[in-house]
């Protein structure tokens, strides 16, 4: 069995109908479970204070929101070089999520930052990087949109994936390439001197698993849901044709 | 309920408008995969009566 064998559609559509359900109930659990301790079962933190516990939506989400990118970066070259519908369709069906996710990075990490810096916003690289990601997934889905022919428009999107994968990898590195701005290193570093502590990381990583398999979720609904809008194009054209 | 303190309403805030934005986009991805899956249903019903 191959990987490639899930870039036929129907293949595709049988396997995510088994899939989604069990995965959508585990993605469910997994987010509840994790918010839910995070946000009631942990401590305050003795600088940060109960400000804290927005680690739990916020660390998840920027990293969702990277991590869309990259699945759809990887989704774009499999269209570019292999020419399967599905993955320029995947691509397609993640922007929407990865854009949500950047959007909810940006808003808690303004909100956290205005009582821990005094600001809510600074231009410094990993902020002013992750405006640019979202900006790109602006600029990605009215891409989209813009352009009539599905294959034009897949060949256009995927070259601005590949350009825009650039500020992907800032927004996630900026703190190591530039050691200057207000915002601290990765918090789930293993080798940092200074880490997240156990009682705080244990969640953390169950909500970002949460968030993972929500992504995940999404994805393979609205993938299905583009498979979909593509065949009903394809026989409301048949229909006119004859 | 837990005591947040000063930052009640920035740590509310934040899991309020991300707990919406969740909300609105599984429940925007369900309603056009579902509305999507009628009109597919519907053509090929047609196309299928046309021949």
């Amino acid at each position: 069995m191959s990987i490639w064998e899930y870039a036929n559609p129907k293949r595709f559509m049988q396997v995510s109908a088994a899939v989604l359900p069990w995965l959508s109930a585990l993605a469910l659990v997994t987010l509840v479970t994790g918010l839910v301790w995070g946000f009631f079962f942990t401590p305050d933190d003795f600088r940060m204070g109960a400000t804290v516990k927005i680690i739990y939506i916020h660390v998840p989400a920027a990293t969702m929101a990277t991590g869309a990118w990259f699945m759809m970066l990887v989704a774009s070259l499999v269209w570019l070089i292999r020419r399967h519908h599905v993955s320029a369709l995947a691509a397609k069906a993640g922007a929407p999520v990865g854009m949500t996710m950047t959007l909810i990075g940006l808003f808690t990490g303004a909100v956290w930052g205005q009582p821990m810096w005094g600001t809510w916003w600074a231009w410094e690289p990993r902020l002013t990087s992750f405006l640019i990601l979202f900006l790109f997934y602006l600029g990605y889905m009215a891409l989209w949109e813009a352009v009539e022919d599905p294959d034009t428009a897949a060949d256009l999107t995927s070259v601005l994936c590949i350009v825009g994968s650039v500020f992907a990898v800032l927004s996630r590195y900026a703190v190591l390439f530039w050691n200057r701005g207000l915002h601290q290193g990765a918090s789930l570093s293993m080798d940092a001197e200074e880490h997240v502590s156990d009682i705080y990381a244990w969640p953390l990583w169950v909500s970002i698993i949460g968030f993972a398999l929500l992504f995940v979720c999404l994805v393979l609904l609205r993938t299905r849901t583009e498979i979909r809008a593509r065949r009903l194009r394809a026989l409301q054209a048949r229909e006119r044709a004859a | 309920m837990v005591d947040l303190g000063k930052y009640t309403a920035t740590v509310i805030g934040a899991y309020g408008v991300t707990i919406a934005l969740l909300v609105i986009l599984i429940w925007v991805s369900v309603a056009r995969g579902r509305r999507m899956a009628a009109r597919l249903q519907a053509q090929e019903r047609r196309s299928q009566r046309n021949g």
